[in-house]
């Protein structure tokens, strides 16, 4: 494309309206994990906290503008102390933020209890990709960003994003997990810094090389969750996403021993055996 | 606080060090503190155009989904480096030009107190920022990997590396220098009378700033140098292959950052201190609790570094200590905010453009610290660390934050340097522009944040496209705004309506005693404080 029309398409979509696919989503989601929901509650409560201080503070200095100016011919008053007042805002934010820090600190609890998983995945960062590895299955496999993503998101490739189902939010190889169970994903990486984030999950964990970092989820809802790398790793940080599929136990077992012909550590040597 | 008991006149002709230099010498070889000033004033202007170029190659880029104009490469290369120029080019410059101007003047010196050195630490500034813009030329590109330069990434920058080592150590020996200077004047030249509580509020955020980067500073410079020799002289601090550690870096790097964090803001408390009363016609409610507010944010910054790190994994109680803490900071601005609503408060207030901005700098300031707030709370961090709703927030707290409070202050004191009236019209028209296109910009990046969409990313999923746009939009809307603050200056230093020494109506402090424009050397009799 030539700078003119790279310019008039930018100007097009400028227009509202033309992009049909609107989606105005304000808040975080919900999730679909009882810490997620958990996280999701503690967010809107320091939401609403802010805003009841909003509407004092705001308010105070909204009613000050509009009362206190030279216009409406008051004369300035000339106090420029008082403790009373002075100990009150300090003391009142103080109770606040204990009430915060209380519930948040509950929920911390809970999600450093990591105890007995029911299964254990291995995700290692690459640039730019993810691997994974089912530690008690001894599948291992590689989760790349999607071919028609990956085609359309090429500079000037030609492809309207649009027409491309799930952009930049599918992969060639899902994560596949049982739902109800509770699933511990030991990260790391094998180069530079990456994180695993799954909105769905509230999860998101650095992955550092040389070290291994622990999350743990029980997914709820059977279906397929997205998510995104989320530590700067370089030019394609923007295309190595995240992609988990709840099933319930049964599919789960079959999709997962269909994995083990695949993509198991010893999958050549059973084939040979056949 | 503080009043003159006389008049100082200007005494431009007694001085006695030779012939005066003109031309490009004079600004070279200049030691006058004013000279200095308008020196880093309009350094960091000239970066904030190119950090705001930058930024709108960002924003182009990411106006609708798909690669359209860069590739992702020199995108990660745009964001490093405009997040470079603006905190070390444009924000950091810009509060060392106002404490250049106006601190002699606020506590009646006639000069900072290390003149020379406070020659070499502006020139510094042109070499290290030449030296950062010129990596965009060299074999494989600009730093790319973030202005936070976590290793290992940052390793694997081509030979920009070395280049944007070495310039980051000249901007922080320019600081330090600056940061040394502003400390010894302030603690050593004071006019007779000016006790410490007596100073301006911008004198003592000042100060309390200065040290912050005098203990930071080397910090980083610390950092860096190790970075440096993991790369080139077989050193492992961060290579985990040779048993260092990459977290270590981060833990080194915002022990730096985050009183870095309120070395861009506490200056910004400052101006807006100086300008609410002036234009309130009432004194600054609770003075004494500001200077303690801003000295306890100070002490709180070196506690609560770890909170940009949540996700990079630490125990629980390390969790927890920092969240505490990092609450705990809402205290102290609280304070600050309660106090600067208190002086507007039965005041008679006037709205001249240096105040519309210190109060869109209260309001919008205020958002920045809710969405800090939240972020504070380290389980919903899980959720919003490196997600745009973090850019949402620093942008929030560092452009109608700091950025307005440097604006508001510059059309406060242009009067005082140029002599003439800035044009009120013109003035007001940059400030609703400026406010409404900076809200369009960054209030969407909350939603996209809480959405899903991380940072730093050249290209997003579709759903993220609409509030983008809106974005983008804003952001040109915002840059060129900017254009007609430039055209305001330049109308200004060139003429105008005359401006009398008090300039505006009956404000408090030294500077305001001598005329406008004020002279070369002013005080050379310090006035006495009563």
């Amino acid at each position: 494309m030539d700078i003119k029309r790279k310019f008039a398409a930018f100007v097009l979509l400028m227009l509202p309206g033309v992009n049909a696919l609107a989606d105005w989503d304000l808040n975080m989601r919900e999730g679909v994990t009882a810490i997620s929901r958990e996280i999701y509650g503690l967010h809107m409560l320091i939401f609403y906290v802010c805003c009841v201080i909003a509407v004092f503070v705001f308010g105070w200095m909204i009613v000050a503008l509009v009362l206190h100016r030279k216009s409406r011919g008051v004369e300035p008053a000339q106090f420029s102390h008082s403790t009373k007042a002075e100990i009150i805002w300090t003391l009142i934010p103080v109770v606040i933020l204990v009430a915060m820090a209380v519930p948040a600190a509950k929920t911390m609890v809970k999600i450093e209890d990591d105890r007995n998983p029911d299964i254990t995945i291995k995700a290692t960062g690459f640039q730019w990709k993810w691997q994974y590895e089912y530690i008690d299955e001894g599948v291992s496999f590689y989760s790349n960003l999607a071919r028609t993503s990956n085609d359309a998101r090429r500079l000037d490739s030609g492809i309207d994003p649009e027409s491309v189902p799930n952009y930049l939010l599918e992969v060639d190889n899902h994560v596949i997990v049982p739902v109800n169970k509770k699933v511990r994903v030991l990260i790391t990486s094998n180069d530079v810094l990456h994180a695993w984030w799954m909105p769905d999950f509230a999860i998101k964990k650095d992955a550092i090389p040389g070290y291994i970092n622990q999350v743990w989820f029980t997914a709820e809802e059977p279906g397929i969750y997205r998510g995104q790398c989320a530590e700067l790793c370089g030019q394609d940080h923007g295309f190595m996403p995240i992609v988990v599929e709840v099933l319930e136990q049964e599919a789960f077992d079959t999709r997962m021993a269909a994995l083990k012909v695949e993509y198991g550590v010893d999958a050549p040597k059973l084939a040979a055996t056949q | 606080m503080s009043t003159a008991t006389h008049n100082d006149a200007a005494h431009d002709d007694h001085h006695d060090h030779g012939p005066e230099l003109t031309g490009i010498k004079r600004w070279l070889f200049t030691t006058n503190h004013k000279d200095i000033g308008s020196m880093y004033l309009i350094f960091s202007l000239i970066m904030l155009f190119v950090g705001g170029a930058m930024a709108l190659v960002i924003r182009t880029e990411l106006g609708q989904p798909g690669m359209q104009f860069v590739q992702p490469d020199f995108y990660n290369q745009m964001v490093t480096m405009h997040a470079l120029i603006m905190i070390f080019g444009a924000v950091m410059p810009a509060f060392v030009g106002l404490a250049n101007w106006m601190i002699p003047l606020m506590v009646g010196a006639p000069d900072m107190a290390l003149p020379r050195m406070n020659n070499w630490s502006f020139w510094i500034l042109p070499a290290a920022f030449g030296i950062l813009l010129s990596t965009l030329f060299v074999p494989g590109g600009a730093p790319a990997g973030g202005w936070t330069m976590y290793p290992p990434l940052v390793l694997q920058t081509g030979d920009a590396f070395p280049m944007l080592i070495f310039a980051v150590h000249l901007m922080g020996i320019s600081s330090i220098m600056g940061a040394i200077n502003i400390i010894v004047t302030i603690m050593n030249m004071r006019a007779p009378g000016m006790t410490l509580l007596k100073m301006p509020l911008f004198v003592w955020t000042w100060l309390i700033t200065a040290y912050l980067l005098i203990a930071v500073m080397p910090v980083l410079a610390g950092a860096v140098t190790m970075l440096l020799t993991d790369q080139f002289f077989g050193t492992s601090f961060f290579r985990a292959a040779g048993g260092g550690d990459p977290v270590m870096f981060q833990h080194i790097f915002w022990f730096f950052g985050h009183p870095e964090v309120y070395i861009m803001i506490l200056p910004a408390f400052g101006i807006v201190s100086e300008i609410i009363p002036t234009f309130a016609r009432k004194p600054l409610f609770g003075y004494d609790s500001m200077v303690y507010a801003t000295a306890s944010i100070a002490f709180l910054s070196f506690i609560v570094w770890a909170h940009h790190m949540f996700t990079a994994g630490m125990p629980l109680t390390g969790q927890l200590f920092f969240m505490f803490t990092t609450m705990l900071i809402a205290v102290p601005t609280g304070v600050k905010v309660f106090n600067w609503s208190a002086t507007m408060w039965k005041g008679a207030m006037t709205f001249e453009t240096p105040m519309l901005f210190a109060i869109a700098f209260l309001f919008l300031f205020t958002i920045g610290g809710f969405s800090g707030l939240m972020l504070a709370i380290v389980p919903a961090d899980f959720q919003y660390h490196d997600s745009y709703f973090v850019v949402a927030h620093f942008h929030y707290v560092l452009v109608p934050g700091a950025i307005f409070a440097i604006i508001a202050g510059v059309y406060y004191w242009l009067p005082k340097w140029t002599g003439h009236m800035y044009n009120e019209t013109l003035g007001k028209v940059h400030f609703w522009l400026t406010t409404i296109f900076v809200n369009l910009t960054f209030f969407p990046m909350h939603f996209l944040g809480l959405a899903g969409m991380p940072r730093r990313i050249p290209d997003y999923a579709t759903q993220f496209a609409d509030f983008n746009m809106i974005a983008t939009v804003g952001a040109f809307g915002f840059g060129l705004s900017q254009l007609l603050f430039v055209v305001i200056i330049v109308q200004c230093a060139r003429g105008g309506k005359k401006a009398t020494a008090e300039v505006w109506d009956n404000p408090r402090g030294l500077e305001w005693t001598v005329p406008s424009p004020a002279p070369h050397h002013t005080f050379d009799e310090a006035p006495i404080i009563k």
